[in-house]
């Protein structure tokens, strides 16, 4: 451990991969075990897995490093039935409130800034972070939730870490990690109609597994990703931990830098400035990966997961897999996943009924989702077998947007219900769950075993898709 | 204190992809508290009723099918799984759990990227060992309770008398768990470092400081 190397852009003649790149670029120090620190420019902080960062920094009699590196809402267990007039005494969960007062208390002594949950801009922190321009290209991002891989859209190094390296980064600037591999995901061709990035990443998953990107940073790249809106890229970064990889990226473009000039509030000379830098955000042509994996993405259907676990996909009206269809190491898995879902009699997903639905999470809340779900119900009604179907947008600001365009008024007279911003039934953590053995079309990112409620049932799919199920009571071909 | 050997009795759980929700529900991660997270480990499994965060062990309707719920394992401080544990959620308290159950270490053939890291801030030790290695544990170890003994400086795994498996591990994560170091302590000792280099960035990457939207 005594061996320090600091690093000088060593690589500087040698091709290199946009995570080489970013690697390189914020490595402080790399000791003899080949443990970094790399420097962090962004922290997004939330009422879940912050409380005991904070204390920690108490216990030590630390302030934070660099305030400004850091920013805060409450997202996770947040009501979403919350109206005008609301503020942090209004939350009725006592034991979730704690937690609320607790964010506003830190960031009130430390002096960190927070959208707190009486901003008109709060939301969920993977949402709200890039459409306020706090997600800039090329940054080191870091937050105590595993879907921070969301910002590797935009040609950052993004990862999720936890409670206790929250307190690190918040000490000292610096994540101490080491390297990980690199994957590189080819998505080229075009999509069938009816079909979404949702149903790319998916797909992927499916054919990797949940562990298949375990140890690697996934890039993405291909003809379908460089057509594909900041929107879809950020769905299928958001998903790279989904495969087992704690960061997915893809490369800058002139799409990201529009939705950058947009969203943030730089100068023009300055976003300028930082434009030259940003281009350079790529691989190399002759990079070297330690893994490539080429999809053709024309030839995906609609994807929908049956099991208890993301890789447990399949095309939506294809065949349930049976204990003919897979080796014996698998079948236990198999067994106890189809009885948890009631599937021991289902042969396809098309005959089952749903109770409720999801439209909503830091995968799919975004201002493109919905819209794709408004105009697949617009004028419709949601079938009477539904007990409940909400559509919780991903921040104040996405909200805004929908009721500017009518895309509220599209679901209200569907008979959904408009709710306003957080993590909501993705996890279930505030009051919207499941009831056991209810059957939800989710948009969300987990299908684990009591995920959005004790003995829920979880199906994921597309906006798209879960708009449908609304309709139609039953998954229903897009097309 | 230098935590050297760990002994005692393995529980198996005979299933690929236990994620972090499943080691501890959504539920529990509104405690504000880095301890206590004990009686929550395997919610879903271990309780035929749903917990909430002010209820105990002893107030809940327990599956008495459950390994955990059963002598000697109870008592059990390693467990033994397959693949891919700890995937999902990054939420710590999947370790603070474990910590607090009893759990000093997990013997998987694979884990979850954060999860593993989470361990070695926690005393917890994971262990990953081959495919086949797993598989002749889990062999060993399903029909009546077994021992094993770790000893962490040899990176040696004991099982069934004189027998045993080496485990890679590195050696800097290890030694956090051998001599209980706290990572903050190790880092601000090159502060130094991150002050010249963070000047640095500020000079060429001047937007990405004191931006305020």
């Amino acid at each position: 451990m005594g061996l320090l190397i600091n690093h000088h852009h060593l690589r500087s003649n040698m091709s290199a991969t946009l995570y080489d790149k970013l690697w390189d670029e914020h490595l402080v120090q790399t000791d003899d075990t080949n443990e970094s620190l790399i420097y962090i420019d962004r922290h997004y902080l939330h009422e879940v897995t912050s409380p005991q960062a904070f204390e920690g920094l108490r216990h030590k009699n630390l302030k934070p490093w660099r305030l400004d590196a850091n920013i805060a809402t409450p997202d996770h267990n947040v009501p979403t039935d919350r109206g005008d007039a609301f503020d942090t005494s209004s939350i009725r969960d006592k034991v979730a409130k704690i937690q609320v007062v607790e964010l506003d208390k830190n960031c009130n002594h430390f002096g960190i800034h927070q959208f707190d949950i009486t901003s008109n801009k709060q939301g969920i922190v993977h949402v709200m972070g890039p459409e306020l321009g706090y997600t800039l290209p090329g940054m080191t991002i870091v937050c105590g939730d595993s879907h921070t891989s969301t910002h590797g859209a935009f040609g950052c190094l993004a990862m999720g870490i936890g409670t206790s390296e929250v307190e690190h980064v918040l000490a000292t600037q610096c994540l101490k990690i080491t390297k990980l591999k690199n994957m590189q995901v080819n998505f080229n061709g075009h999509l069938q109609r009816g079909v979404t990035s949702k149903d790319i990443v998916l797909h992927l998953i499916k054919l990797i597994g949940t562990a298949g990107g375990t140890g690697h940073a996934i890039e993405f790249s291909g003809s379908y990703i460089s057509s594909a809106s900041m929107e879809s890229r950020m769905t299928i970064c958001n998903m790279a931990i989904e495969a087992g990889a704690k960061v997915g990226l893809t490369s800058v473009d002139n799409t990201t830098l529009d939705y950058v000039k947009e969203h943030s509030n730089l100068s023009d000379s300055i976003f300028n400035h930082a434009s030259e830098y940003w281009q350079t955000l790529k691989s190399d042509p002759d990079a070297n990966f330690d893994q490539i994996i080429n999809i053709d993405v024309s030839e995906i259907k609609p994807q929908v997961t049956w099991g208890t676990s993301p890789e447990m996909t399949i095309d939506f009206d294809a065949d349930i897999p049976s204990k003919e269809d897979i080796d014996a190491s698998n079948l236990e898995n198999l067994l106890l996943a189809k009885a948890y879902m009631g599937l021991d009699d289902s042969k396809t997903l098309l005959d089952l009924s749903f109770d409720r639905i999801f439209i909503g999470s830091c995968t799919n809340s975004r201002i493109e989702d919905l819209r794709d779900a408004a105009s697949a119900i617009e004028g419709k009604k949601i079938s009477k077998d539904i007990t409940e179907a909400i559509v919780v947008p991903g921040s104040g600001m996405v909200k805004e947007q929908a009721e500017n365009e009518g895309l509220d008024k599209i679901f209200i007279e569907a008979g959904f219900l408009w709710r306003d911003p957080g993590c909501s039934m993705c996890l279930g953590m505030n009051p919207d769950q499941l009831k056991p053995y209810e059957r939800c079309a989710s948009t969300s990112n987990r299908n684990f075993e009591g995920r959005q409620g004790n003995l829920g049932r979880t199906h994921l799919m597309s906006p798209v898709m879960a708009a449908l199920t609304a309709i139609n009571g039953k998954i229903t071909d897009p097309s | 204190m230098i935590n050297s050997k760990i002994t005692g009795i393995v529980a198996t759980f005979d299933r690929d992809n236990i994620d972090t929700d499943q080691i501890i529900p959504t539920e529990y991660l509104k405690s504000i508290k880095k301890f206590g997270f004990g009686d929550y480990l395997f919610d879903g499994w271990r309780y035929l009723d749903e917990g909430k965060l002010d209820m105990t062990s002893d107030d809940r309707f327990k599956n008495n099918d459950f390994i955990l719920n059963k002598e000697p394992y109870k008592n059990a401080n390693i467990l033994l799984t397959r693949d891919n544990f700890g995937c999902g959620s990054s939420r710590e308290h999947a370790v603070w759990a474990l910590r607090d159950f009893g759990f000093k270490a997990v013997i998987a053939s694979s884990f979850g990227d954060i999860f593993y890291n989470n361990c070695f801030k926690n005393n917890v030790l994971p262990i990953k060992l081959s495919k086949d290695e797993v598989n002749h544990l889990f062999e060993i170890s399903s029909f009546s309770p077994v021992t094993f003994e770790i000893d962490l400086l040899k990176k040696v795994l004991n099982f069934d008398n004189d027998s045993f498996y080496s485990f890679q591990v590195k050696d800097s994560l290890l030694d956090r768990i051998i001599n209980n170091l706290d990572d903050v302590d190790i880092t601000l000792k090159h502060k130094k470092n991150i002050e010249t280099f963070e000047q640095k960035r500020r000079q060429e990457r001047p937007w990405l400081f004191d931006y305020i939207n």
